[in-house]
């Protein structure tokens, strides 16, 4: 009962209140008016700034690679270019990294006078030890990427999607996502996604785009683009 | 151009399951369940809450000694072609996390892309679709035993039979390898195929005549399960038998003529 009352109370008391301040003039309610917008346009800014800069940098952690590999040297030394330690296997599967016997062909011993290099021996290769390498490129377990129908049947060549890694001195910095524990490699750097070269971002719709652009067949029946079994496993 | 045309063949995928030859001795089961990282739990006995993408059912003919028989059958995913790949799972996932592809005939189930509603599995009119009500827990150093070429499935997903789709996957990588675009007919065959010590699964492209399976499926012992629902499955069934023939239709014990 004492709430309804109170309720007519404030009912009756609204209109007189509401009269004068009317009365006052447009002059305040602009400013007003011009207020709100100052607070829209900061916090706007404010959170295209958090968005875009300090979340980002937020979100990944920075990680060195275990060993500072010199690819523009190594390429240099061998003589079949990137497929002498990145080749097919007879099933026409990928080696991606090198596990550690390929390594071992040459560098059971230290061969120059690089740091990195000792370092390698005495710490992995010696105590026949794996090298943790972080793959920028890991995808999810649903993914299948197969290498020998884009290097062999797609004719295309390593720098296309890897770009120029092979002239490469040192290793980048490996950027870990704290949410998902991928590289930052798949959504790429520019948060809003736009890209220029192949290897920007590595996310399921470059991957369509590009299937549909080289022509393979779009045959599923629910999307009418590509089949989820080329991709997924 | 002829060339082109050949290789852009669509294929059409299938099985065809000797009734006659299977003992029901589940070998067709374990080689699936490794083969595919299907988890288990230690009390399996709840077939309700259990998964096997490859279950051997038992059939009788409910006939009192001497005239009982027996039949077992082996049932994975029908794959069905439907009209158009419009399966009945196809057609109401509302996820896109099943799929028909029109090159290979294979019906596909994205584990990531699903999130468990589980219509498929009420529109499957032959309970191929498990749904996992928990994260899987593997014994204690099995985990390092899983098949790297499938991915594990998570809590609140629906799974399914995907024909070994990964060892296409391989035999392609293979194939491809040597510049290839066709594989041969051994060269792609599921685990359940090659675990059958009866031999009674026989797995190829029913579009092509060089595969056995595009023989058998003309045979006159020949019948698919519920085939008057129009799912048009890719699974075959084979059996001399009238009744087990009977059964896979589903056929009920008053009705005058068979559909």
């Amino acid at each position: 009962m004492s709430t309804a009352d109170e309720k007519s109370r404030k009912a009756a008391a609204q209109p007189s209140g509401s009269i004068p301040t009317a009365e006052e003039g447009p002059a305040p309610a602009d400013t007003a008016g011009g207020k709100v917008m100052a607070f829209f346009f900061i916090g706007l800014a404010a959170s295209l700034f958090v968005g875009w800069i300090v979340f980002p940098k937020l979100l990944y952690s920075q990680k060195k690679q275990p060993i500072d590999f010199n690819h523009a040297m190594h390429v240099q030394e061998v003589d079949n270019g990137c497929e002498s330690c990145h080749f097919f296997r007879p099933d026409g599967t990928f080696t991606g990294i090198p596990k550690l016997d390929k390594c071992l062909e040459c560098h059971e011993e230290v061969q120059g006078d690089s740091a990195e290099e000792s370092r390698f021996v005495n710490q992995y290769a010696q105590k026949g030890k794996e090298v943790p390498w972080l793959v920028y490129a890991k995808q999810p377990a649903c993914v299948f990427f197969s290498h020998v129908a884009h290097v062999r049947m797609g004719k295309m060549d390593c720098a296309a999607c890897h770009g120029n890694i092979g002239e490469s001195q040192h290793t980048r910095v490996y950027e870990q996502n704290r949410i998902s524990g991928y590289s930052r490699d798949i959504w790429g750097r520019n948060i809003s996604g736009f890209k220029r070269h192949t290897w920007d971002s590595m996310k399921m719709a470059d991957c369509a785009a590009c299937h549909k652009r080289a022509g393979v067949h779009q045959t599923s029946v629910q999307t009418g683009k590509g089949a989820c079994f080329v991709c997924h496993k | 151009m002829e060339a082109v045309n050949r290789r852009n063949r669509a294929k059409k995928y299938g099985m065809v399951i000797d009734l006659d030859k299977c003992t029901g001795c589940g070998s067709c089961t374990v080689a699936c369940m490794a083969e595919n990282n299907i988890p288990f739990r230690k009390d399996e006995s709840d077939k309700l809450l259990s998964i096997a993408w490859l279950h051997v059912y038992k059939l009788t003919n409910g006939k009192p000694f001497p005239h009982t028989d027996v039949c077992y059958l082996p049932r994975p995913c029908m794959h069905c072609e439907g009209h158009h790949g419009h399966s009945p799972c196809v057609s109401v996932c509302p996820a896109t996390a099943t799929d028909y592809d029109e090159e290979t005939g294979i019906v596909s189930q994205i584990y990531t892309r699903c999130f468990g509603c589980r219509y498929c599995m009420a529109a499957c009119p032959y309970h191929v679709r498990l749904f996992n009500w928990w994260d899987p827990v593997w014994p204690d150093g099995m985990e390092k035993m899983l098949n790297p070429d499938v991915s594990v499935r998570m809590r609140g997903v629906v799974e399914k039979c995907s024909f070994c789709y990964h060892r296409h996957q391989r035999a392609m990588e293979k194939a491809y390898l040597e510049g290839r675009r066709e594989l041969e007919e051994h060269e792609y065959q599921t685990a359940c195929t090659q675990a059958c010590p009866a031999g009674a699964i026989t797995f190829g492209d029913l579009n092509n005549p060089k595969h056995a399976v595009y023989r058998l499926k003309k045979s006159p012992r020949a019948f698919r399960l519920l085939e008057r629902l129009g799912t048009r499955p890719k699974v075959y069934y084979l059996s001399s038998r009238e009744w087990v023939r009977q059964a896979g239709d589903n056929h009920l014990q008053q009705e005058k003529q068979k559909i």
